[in-house]
């Protein structure tokens, strides 16, 4: 069984014309690890927070966002602090706002099992000591406060903390976005060794392809509230069958690739007091035609590649095509 | 052999005990672009706030086609002059545009304090032109426009003073990966059209690749490594450059690997 199943997840906000996440159909395995990728506004954020039904004001959603079976939109609040606090968890991007500044570590860790649980403070602190060590610290830091920790060892915390209620899926949104690189290795090489060790399912949300691609086995790729293309990493990165998963990878400065000119995709994504008739990235999309504009794409397996969905009228054209050329 | 626009001799900086610019020297020919790299500490961005002059260095100098722009500038001709030798683009569009003032207005400011003669319809016009930007978003407050729209105005008002040099710190790290692209097309057109020079502060080493001719790389307040751009990123001598390439993610990517390097370092 998946252990987070959403299935044609609505969302509507007010005062808005389009819906914010429009059908989003997404699941993530036991110990799997899949990739969340989109640019700022596209719905992948407010994806990851609904699962913990974690929305924004006056929000209202259609469809089922399942975790473990059990349809989170639907729970008590009983229920949704159960899940909270056991079954999901989530890692935040800065972990410096993330954490109350003027506790102390070990009070932010065993917070959840002392007051949800009701675990015995000694207990709750050899569990925070553990969680500690798995993530590379020693009991040292739960008596040290947020501020004498560097921004690796908070996301490190960040992800201990995540650990405490031996979570079955864990959400990281943008988990290494505000650290260096080289400690973002550090992070990523930390949470692959938690999936092994505990064998916890990870949503990862990102905006680097590159990252999605280098840890994730399987990558949805969403633009404009909508799954555009998703499929197994190593295929949708190498021969993408969407034409804007394509036109990103294109657009990412790399190392490898010629130097000169990038190949930007022009104009911006759709607002969302845009009403939205077509395909949402067809005013930016080079294979654009008039069928674009009238008729929103189904999102389609691709003939002998079951894993591979694409939502586009067009993905043929791109096939044979990889992304080298 | 084209001339130097910029030269930094001996950058020191210290913050108590710690040396955030530890004798940094870099030269910027005219039309160059000069990329710095390093992590977070590194003294990339102490380094940037020297050379636009937000900061005092405790010892050596910044020139400006030769001349000493450390020193201290006596009169309001002295202080504009100066600010036309270097000016400074921030990372964050949403935070570096006062939220009340219509984009063209801005424009109309910079260029009515310094070039208080000139027609300055004509030249905001020419100036929007320039980024990319039309007539619809000179009546705009800056919190009507996106992100990448915000970063063209940020460039346009930097431009507007004619600078000699242009000094990008994480100019295009907040914007996303197809915005990103178009800021960094536009800045390679403006250098060619313009012959500006770039000192561009990134910790993204594939931005590096794509906008400088030079690169130097910092860690801990030193220069560790410097040359072509080209060359430092194909062979790079210095294990730390190493390191910082091999953190790049892709497709079959030891993060474990790294990691140990990393402490090993």
């Amino acid at each position: 069984m998946n252990i987070l199943d959403i299935q044609g997840l609505r969302l509507r906000l007010p005062d808005t014309a389009r819906p914010v996440l429009d059908g989003v159909d997404l699941t993530v395995g036991a110990g799997e690890t899949v990739a969340l990728v989109g640019e700022s506004g596209s719905g992948k954020t407010l994806t990851s927070r609904s699962v913990l039904r974690l929305l924004p004001a006056g929000a209202a959603t259609e469809g089922a966002v399942r975790v473990a079976g059990q349809d989170v939109l639907a729970m008590n609040p009983a229920e949704l602090r159960d899940l909270r606090t056991g079954t999901a968890a989530m890692v935040f991007q800065d972990p410096r706002s993330a954490i109350n500044p003027l506790r102390r570590i070990g009070d932010f860790l065993t917070e959840s099992l002392r007051l949800n649980a009701g675990t015995p403070e000694a207990e709750a602190t050899a569990r925070a000591t553990e969680m500690l060590e798995a993530v590379g610290l020693t009991a040292a830091a739960l008596r040290q406060y947020p501020g004498e920790l560097s921004g690796g060892m908070l996301q490190r915390v960040m992800i201990a903390a995540a650990l405490m209620g031996g979570p079955a899926l864990i959400l990281a949104d943008e988990p290494t976005t505000a650290l260096d690189v080289t400690t973002q290795a550090e992070v990523v090489a930390l949470l692959g060794d938690l999936r092994e060790r505990f064998g916890t399912g990870l949503l990862f949300v990102t905006h680097d392809l590159g990252l999605a691609a280098a840890i994730s086995d399987r990558v949805y790729v969403m633009y404009a509230g909508r799954i555009a293309e998703t499929g197994p990493a190593a295929t949708l990165f190498e021969r993408p069958r969407h034409p804007y998963t394509a036109a990103l990878l294109a657009a990412t400065p790399r190392l490898a690739a010629p130097q000169g000119r990038l190949a930007a995709i022009e104009g911006q994504p759709p607002s969302l007091q845009e009403e939205l008739t077509g395909c949402p990235f067809a005013p930016r999309c080079p294979l654009a035609t008039e069928v674009c504009t009238e008729r929103m794409p189904e999102r389609l397996p691709l003939p002998g590649d079951p894993a591979h969905w694409v939502a586009c009228h067009h993905s043929d054209r791109l096939e044979g095509r990889t992304t080298d050329e | 052999m084209s001339s130097t626009v910029l030269e930094a001799v001996g950058l020191c900086r210290t913050f108590g005990a710690v040396a955030a610019v530890d004798k940094v020297s870099f030269s910027l020919p005219e039309g160059g672009s000069l990329g710095i790299v390093g992590e977070s500490g590194s003294g990339k961005t102490t380094t940037a706030r020297i050379v636009v002059g937000l900061e005092h260095p405790d010892a050596g100098r910044v020139l400006v086609h030769g001349r000493d722009r450390t020193q201290h500038r006596r009169g309001r001709a002295e202080r504009l002059a100066r600010a036309r030798e270097v000016q400074l683009v921030f990372q964050d569009p949403f935070l570096s545009l006062d939220p009340r003032t219509p984009v063209g207005a801005v424009l109309r400011e910079t260029l009515r304090l310094h070039f208080p003669d000139a027609d300055h319809t004509r030249r905001t016009a020419e100036l929007l032109d320039q980024v990319g930007l039309g007539s619809r978003e000179a009546g705009a407050l800056p919190r009507q426009l996106s992100g990448g729209q915000r970063q063209r105005v940020a460039i346009a008002r930097a431009l507007a003073v004619e600078p000699a040099v242009l000094v990008l710190d994480e100019a295009v790290a907040a914007l996303d990966v197809s915005v990103q692209a178009q800021i960094l097309n536009l800045l390679g057109e403006i250098r060619e059209q313009t012959g500006i020079g770039y000192l561009f502060i990134t910790h993204d080493l594939g931005v590096v690749r794509c906008v400088t001719d030079e690169v130097i790389v910092m860690r801990h307040g030193r220069i560790v490594e410097s040359g072509r751009t080209a060359e430092v990123l194909a062979n790079p001598q210095h294990p730390y450059t190493r390191l910082l390439l091999e953190s790049v993610p892709r497709p079959g990517w030891d993060p474990g690997r790294i990691a140990a390097a990393r402490r090993a370092l």
